[in-house]
């Protein structure tokens, strides 16, 4: 069937009549038109790329501590790539390597207290382990094993999500709830560039603002969705600016900066702990590695950008700063470098020993108490599986 | 005993909930100071506080996230979404979120939640206020969906839901918010999620319905005894998921006969699942193919149209009578 045009009988309308703008020969003294100030976004940077750092901003943190924080980046990185070849192997399901992000990760989670919440997305490896999720968890948990989920004994975290950004309004809702029982924790959650165009993502910005709910946000700024380059991403080349807009205070840092994603986070977790509500973190950073190990970044970026910001690693550069306090040497990088190495292959070995499906356990954890059709069907399929001889 | 309309029922049930247990809170769009659209949030704020009784921004997804991360925080909150057609807006959060939370941590967080909404024609709304989605969430796995069919089941299952430790879906049929009143003791029955009732006995046929479709189901077995000497038994189903297979099946079992009725979408609703379970477990008992009293697979019709679309006593009647002329 064709639709035929129908001539309208209705007049014309004539153009919209022209309306002449002009700069009015002076400034009325009556109605305004004028700025509107929309808050200051700082840029922060402590530690340079060639290890030079700026001794006014610098945090005062001990030596141990720097160390602990400079292994907890030397681990993650170790597991990444052991994890790599894992997969490549066979050994290790599809998974989101945080190559590059060490400093976002461990800078981010350094100032949160044990009682204090952790709302991950799923390129967090050096986050949970700081938290206190084992490794052989992490590996479990990647490998397509359930029991991976299970969040280690005294852990205030959620589990990552996996769809991006549907975790972040419950993580202000989680501290929605903290406000209102009067509690003295704060919640603190991250997410990609791709993330802040999510609905989800701006709902929740949205609902912290209003209720001042004690939460950080920190946007992990890696350069890419998937293959999507944040400038395809938004329409502002600083993503920090969007904090302004929902009344939260919005910071960008160097996040290949682990002294200033600490100082960053330490003042936005004390805010929220003060009551003065949410903050959002802008954390500029660079995905090294793959999206996930399903995916090929030579389709999408060139060789030459991730060799500007190999030059520009986060834990070359901590390692510089350390090496200038005399706290590392080459030999004790080495020996670091060892004993992280070492702890991953002790991992994997439990990892191996735990790997095992456990298929009569899938209906598990579903309600408080199987409803009589559900447990119907479990029995069902476990008579299924005695057929098969699963055990 | 006072009689109360479904709406006075609700509020009962939640004020009576949020002085019992502090952990409960009421969220949701307008219903603190404005007591709700449909006025079932009416007083409370004034009661308990804006800490308890919370006026959220206009954000669907967000007032389920937020309602999650409350339970995940230990709280039990009770979220308002103001109309069913709008709780597609929070599919995500009720699929990611309140349905898997507690699997996903493997235990950890139950999420002990209800998000109410209205749901249903009948009352000359604008587009996209008279939907009956359950089905949806029936599908969803982890979640549970009941729906009352008077003041007093309203009062009973809005209890049990907040006392659940699972989320639930709590659909009110906003038709009979105000439709009749009826007897609501001073304190709740208990009720247990997932059993239905027989809300009329009988031996020659089984009416299946819940909500609002209650309504006409009884007053076609009423019709069907006064003019055809038929003696048909009705079953207010209540709780959609789970669902209580039991009492179907020995109900069908005894009848041979059933219509099953609902207001929404016929293809893959409720009565599909309905049929389909008493096939399993009462195929031999049966006299005739039940037959599906339902809304169209089209959309809601514009308000003016609505009468036609929605199943009535005489299209119950008439598909009753084809059962039982079966042979």
């Amino acid at each position: 069937m064709s639709h035929k045009a129908v001539k309208s009988s209705r007049p014309t309308l004539s153009p919209s009549p022209a309306v002449e703008v002009r700069a009015a020969p002076h400034r009325s003294e009556v109605m305004p038109r004028k700025k509107i100030d929309l808050g200051e976004i700082e840029y922060l940077r402590i530690l340079d790329e060639h290890g030079e750092v700026d001794e006014a901003l610098e945090p005062k943190i001990d030596g141990d501590e720097l160390l602990r924080i400079y292994r907890a980046m030397v681990l993650t990185r170790k597991l990444d790539i052991r994890m790599l070849t894992m997969q490549r192997q066979g050994e290790m399901g599809t998974f989101a390597p945080g190559i590059g992000q060490e400093a976002t990760q461990i800078g981010q989670i350094y100032p949160l207290g044990k009682d204090d919440w952790f709302s991950p997305s799923y390129r967090c490896f050096g986050a949970q382990l700081w938290r206190g999720w084992t490794i052989e968890g992490l590996m479990l948990l990647w490998d397509g094993f359930f029991e991976g989920f299970e969040i280690p004994q005294g852990v205030h975290d959620l589990p990552f999500s996996i769809v991006v950004g549907s975790h972040v309004p419950v993580a202000v809702g989680v501290a929605m709830g903290i406000k209102n029982r009067g509690g003295d924790a704060v919640m603190l959650t991250n997410f990609g560039d791709g993330a802040m165009s999510q609905g989800s993502v701006n709902e929740a910005f949205n609902f912290a603002s209003v209720y001042k709910a004690p939460i950080v946000f920190v946007c992990e700024n890696n350069g890419y969705a998937i293959s999507v380059p944040v400038e395809k991403q938004a329409g502002i080349s600083e993503l920090a600016r969007r904090g302004p807009g929902f009344g939260i205070r919005s910071m960008r840092a160097d996040g290949n900066d682990v002294l200033a994603m600490i100082v960053a986070t330490t003042e936005a977790v004390q805010r929220a702990r003060a009551g003065d509500g949410p903050s959002l973190i802008e954390a500029v950073t660079y995905r090294m590695s793959l999206h996930t190990t399903a995916d090929d970044p030579k389709v999408y970026r060139r060789d030459e950008e991730v060799e500007q910001w190999q030059a520009k690693c986060p834990i070359a550069r901590f390692e510089k700063y350390l090496m200038n306090k005399g706290l590392l040497d080459p030999q004790a990088i080495g020996r670091l470098g060892d004993e992280c190495e070492q702890e991953v292959l002790e991992a994997r070995t439990r990892f191996r020993e735990r790997a095992k499906a456990r298929p009569r356990e899938v209906f598990e954890m579903m309600y408080e108490e199987l409803p009589p059709e559900l447990d119907q069907q479990r029995r069902e399929y476990l008579a299924k599986l005695d057929r098969k001889g699963v055990q | 005993m006072p009689k109360m309309n479904m709406v006075e029922a609700l509020n009962l049930a939640l004020d009576q909930n949020l002085a019992n247990d502090d952990r409960v809170c009421v969220l949701g769009e307008d219903v603190a100071v404005d007591g709700g659209v449909f006025r079932v949030t009416k007083g409370l704020l004034e009661k308990y506080g804006e800490d308890r009784v919370i006026d959220t921004p206009l954000a669907e997804g967000a007032i389920i996230g937020a309602a999650v991360g409350m339970a995940v925080y230990g709280l039990r909150p009770v979220a308002e979404i103001q109309f069913s057609g709008f709780t597609l807006q929070a599919f995500d959060q009720i699929e990611q979120n309140m349905a898997r939370l507690r699997h996903r941590s493997h235990g950890r967080y139950p999420i002990s939640m209800v998000m109410r909404a209205p749901y249903g024609g009948g009352i000359r709304a604008v587009e996209h206020h008279s939907e009956s989605r359950e089905a949806y969430w029936a599908h969803t796995p982890g979640l549970k969906v009941v729906i009352p069919s008077g003041p007093r089941s309203a009062r009973d299952l809005l209890h049990a839901a907040i006392d659940d430790s699972d989320p639930v879906i709590f659909y009110e049929p906003k038709a009979l918010y105000r439709a009749f009143r009826e007897d609501v003791p001073d304190q709740p029955q208990k009720i247990a999620i997932g059993k239905a009732q027989i809300a009329r006995q009988g031996t020659d046929i089984t009416l299946i319905a819940y909500g609002a479709m209650m309504r006409p189901a009884l007053e076609a077995a009423q019709d069907l005894k006064d003019l055809h000497s038929i003696e048909a038994e009705v079953i207010d189903l209540l709780s959609i998921s789970p669902m209580d297979t039991q009492t179907l099946v020995e109900s069908v079992s005894k009848t041979g006969r059933c219509v099953v009725v609902h207001e929404g979408p016929r293809c893959c609703g409720i009565a599909a699942e309905i049929i389909a379970r008493i096939n399993e477990h009462a195929f031999e008992h049966l006299l005739a193919p039940i037959k599906r009293v339902t809304g169209y697979d089209i959309h809601f019709p514009y308000f003016q149209c609505e009468q036609h679309y929605l199943p009535d006593a005489d299209t119950i009647i008439e598909a009753a009578n084809e059962t039982l002329q079966y042979e």
